[in-house]
């Protein structure tokens, strides 16, 4: 309540600059949520770069954008089968 | 002709997109463009109400897809304006009645006859959003300085980049320039950096818009309207002309640039 009043009387946190981060927040969220298409499109990426390095296997490979209060993190778990002697780049 | 087709949509409702498809058609048109604009919100119309044609409506989109009519049959031309023409949405049928397919079929045909097809899109993201992007080349997105408009507008801007539009502009509606002042409303540089698109134009909140839609005569048609003239700029902006953006700091009543002007002489 007394940070309510404070934030009231408070002119440098105009409802303006509350609307901003309140989007700013949501819109993190909402984006991260949007589209497992997007997910898969990364997945198949990241399969195909990390081929020409490695033997990694893709049946058992994750993908996963974990949010955490404000920050995101793309958490994947690539399980290497073998190295390339190799590379063909 | 090869006309270009715009979809204007915004994910919320309310926000103005039946006004913006109205105002930016008829000022299109007044600047000697062959304009239609197509009413997809199909068992909710109302662009024929903004724009003073309900009397006139015999046939309907529905029709036109189905071949009930011929598209020529359906046209409502309007007697304001020679090169201005509504193609109405259906009142007793449901979003379903129209398919993304039929929609690009039409509005392929009237990329024939036409410079300008503005596609009024219905709100949400479902069956009706998705029929009035499908023939877009590219989109206007109207949003307000409101968090629920912005979010939305941020949801339909994801959903146009996956359904492969890139071409997508953003229109600010209903800008309070005196709450923005007051750091009550959020301004145009928020916005957009929130949504990370290119800024087509910004109208103001205008009084006027009411007593133009009550009328049935869209706002840029008369001189004196604010939002009418920031639509008349937009307008000119979609013909490729470059046009500055309109200074909302101008728009005060004549008593404050009275008081300012006596500040700035103390």
């Amino acid at each position: 309540m007394i940070d309510f009043i404070a934030k009231f009387f408070n002119k440098d946190s105009s409802s303006k600059d509350v609307a901003r981060e309140r989007l700013r927040l949501v819109l993190i969220h909402d984006r991260s949520t949007v589209s497992p298409e997007l997910i898969s499109a990364l997945k198949a990426d990241l399969i195909e770069v990390i081929q020409q390095y490695m033997d990694i296997d893709v049946e058992s490979l994750i993908v996963n954008l974990e949010n955490e209060d404000d920050t995101m993190a793309l958490i994947a778990n690539i399980p290497v089968r073998s190295l390339k002697r190799v590379v063909n780049i | 002709m090869n006309g270009r087709v715009l979809v204007i949509t915004s994910g919320k409702g309310g926000v103005g997109k039946t006004t913006t498809t109205a105002n930016l058609g008829t000022a299109l048109a007044m600047l000697g463009k062959k304009v239609v604009l197509v009413d997809t919100d199909i068992g909710l119309r109302n662009l024929d109400v903004v724009m003073g044609l309900e009397n006139r409506i015999v046939f309907d989109i529905v029709d036109v897809v189905n071949d009930i009519c011929r598209l020529k049959q359906a046209l409502i031309k309007d007697k304001r304006f020679e090169s201005l023409f509504l193609l109405p949405a259906a009142q007793t049928k449901d979003k379903t009645a129209v398919s993304p397919h039929q929609m690009r079929n039409l509005t392929n045909e009237l990329r024939q006859e036409f410079d300008f097809i503005l596609v009024d899109c219905p709100a949400g993201i479902e069956q009706g959003f998705k029929n009035a992007i499908a023939g877009a080349d590219a989109a206007l997105v109207v949003a307000t300085p409101e968090v629920s408009s912005v979010r939305d507008a941020d949801r339909i801007v994801g959903l146009l980049e996956a359904a492969g539009l890139k071409d997508t502009q953003l229109i600010i509606n209903r800008l309070r320039p005196k709450m923005v002042r007051k750091g009550d409303m959020m301004d145009i540089d928020d916005i957009i950096d929130i949504l990370a698109i290119e800024l087509l134009g910004v109208v103001p909140e205008d009084e006027s818009i009411v007593i133009s839609t009550n009328r049935g005569e869209p706002a840029v048609m008369g001189n004196g309207s604010l939002a009418g003239e920031a639509y008349r700029r937009i307008a000119r902006r979609i013909t490729g002309e470059k046009v500055a953006m309109y200074n909302l700091e101008d728009n005060q009543n004549i008593m404050t640039r009275f008081i300012k002007i006596l500040k700035l002489a103390r």
